[in-house]
């Protein structure tokens, strides 16, 4: 039993770690990830939603009609990111600010339904916990990776959460790539990534 | 009438929805491998979109601002979108079956769909009138199909390629995609 819980939570982070290896949740993973900080954000909101969305309705898996299941599940997702949102509007207005449209947006990420449909739905609640724990820190370890790389080539800066003010890495003197930080170079940095993933994946 | 038209260029071509503000990128790498599923998919979010964009409108202004709700808003919207899909559904599927047999199998993905989600967030956010929510819902879902069909075409010609095995699959058509935006970027000369 226990084993098993921890297999749920470590598959998350690399056997099944969106959005390479479950293709799914593509929006905010190329909108937000123009600065390491944004992408963090957005994946510890992400995260939180996950898991208490997995939890509710692992808890309500019982009770929730098969027919009307997808539209409990929406609503279930649509209050916890409610609850985020006023969370981030009190204590990081900032990032609020930043991510703009896509806090509402977490509602139709596609990961955090997939998973309510896929396990939460099937399985008891501490897998589902520590499934929606593994996906959620998976997502954000790929956001950190993909925004860590788009910010010191496309800015030469790197804005760590938690601490004010980007930090200069490449050094003054740096031309900033900054095709990178715009919407063709978000593209094609997740289709590499995604490509350099396969070539890892494939012993 | 000029700024109208304005508005709707922008809306399609400037900030083109898929590949400028990056919405609704799930069903454009999902459905874009045959150009049948492409042409079906931009219908049906055309269709939805402009409903979805009208009455979340009214919502807004006459619901949720009245009465002090704004709070409500992520929730309100997703509920409407999803019982507005589901109702579409079956309207279509009791009086015009011909669309349905087209549209049919679409319909449920758009709930999911953050592009339609996206483009009544943004109505609400840069405080449109109803017309010009209205026209930004239509030239926006407009802009969504013209990405996915091109985008279709291009991917069917990626099929014939020879493309090295790990890129195989959506990692070209993401790299694709890249390509697509820088094309759609230049456009940004015009604003």
């Amino acid at each position: 039993m226990a084993k098993s819980v921890v297999q749920e939570f470590t598959k998350g982070l690399w056997a099944e770690i969106p959005p390479f290896r479950l293709v799914l949740g593509l929006c905010p993973t190329l909108a937000v990830t123009k600065s390491l900080e944004n992408g963090v954000g957005m994946g510890i909101a992400t995260t939180f939603v996950l898991v208490c969305s997995n939890v509710l309705i692992s808890l309500l898996r019982n009770v929730i009609p098969k027919k009307v299941r997808i539209a409990c599940y929406i609503i279930v997702i649509a209050t916890f990111v409610t609850v985020v949102e006023l969370f981030m509007q009190a204590y990081a207005y900032p990032l609020f600010l930043q991510l703009g449209i896509f806090i509402p947006l977490i509602v139709v990420n596609c990961i955090v339904l997939g998973r309510a449909e896929a396990f939460a739905s099937k399985n008891k609640v501490f897998p589902s916990l520590a499934d929606g724990l593994g996906i959620g820190i998976g997502f954000t370890l790929s956001l950190a990776a993909l925004s860590t790389f788009r910010e010191i080539l496309g800015k030469g800066t790197l804005t760590l959460p938690f601490i004010e003010g980007p930090i200069n890495v490449l050094g003054p003197s740096f031309q900033p790539f900054s095709f990178l930080i715009e919407a063709p170079g978000a593209f094609m940095c997740l289709g590499l990534m995604l490509c350099v993933m396969n070539m890892l994946g494939k012993k | 009438m000029g700024e109208y038209i304005l508005l709707a260029i922008s809306c399609i071509f400037v900030n083109n929805i898929l590949l400028m503000q990056y919405l609704g990128n799930c069903p454009f790498m999902g459905v874009s491998k045959r150009m049948e599923t492409a042409t079906g998919m931009a219908m049906a979010v055309v269709f939805v979109l402009v409903m979805a964009g009208a009455i979340t409108w009214v919502v807004n202004a006459f619901a949720l601002d009245v009465f002090g709700l704004e709070y409500l808003r992520t929730l309100a919207f997703i509920l409407v979108i999803a019982s507005l899909v589901q109702f579409v559904e079956m309207f279509l599927k009791k009086s015009i079956p011909a669309l349905y047999a087209g549209l049919g199998i679409f319909l449920p993905l758009i709930t999911t769909n953050c592009a339609v989600m996206g483009v009544c967030l943004i109505n609400v956010r840069e405080e449109y009138s109803f017309l010009e929510a209205l026209v930004t819902s239509f030239a926006y879902a407009v802009g969504f199909g013209l990405a996915l069909v091109l985008f279709a075409g291009v991917r069917e010609r990626i099929i014939l390629a020879r493309v090295p095995k790990p890129l195989q699959d959506t990692a070209i058509g993401l790299v694709g995609a890249g390509m697509m935006s820088l094309a759609f970027f230049a456009f940004k000369g015009m604003a």
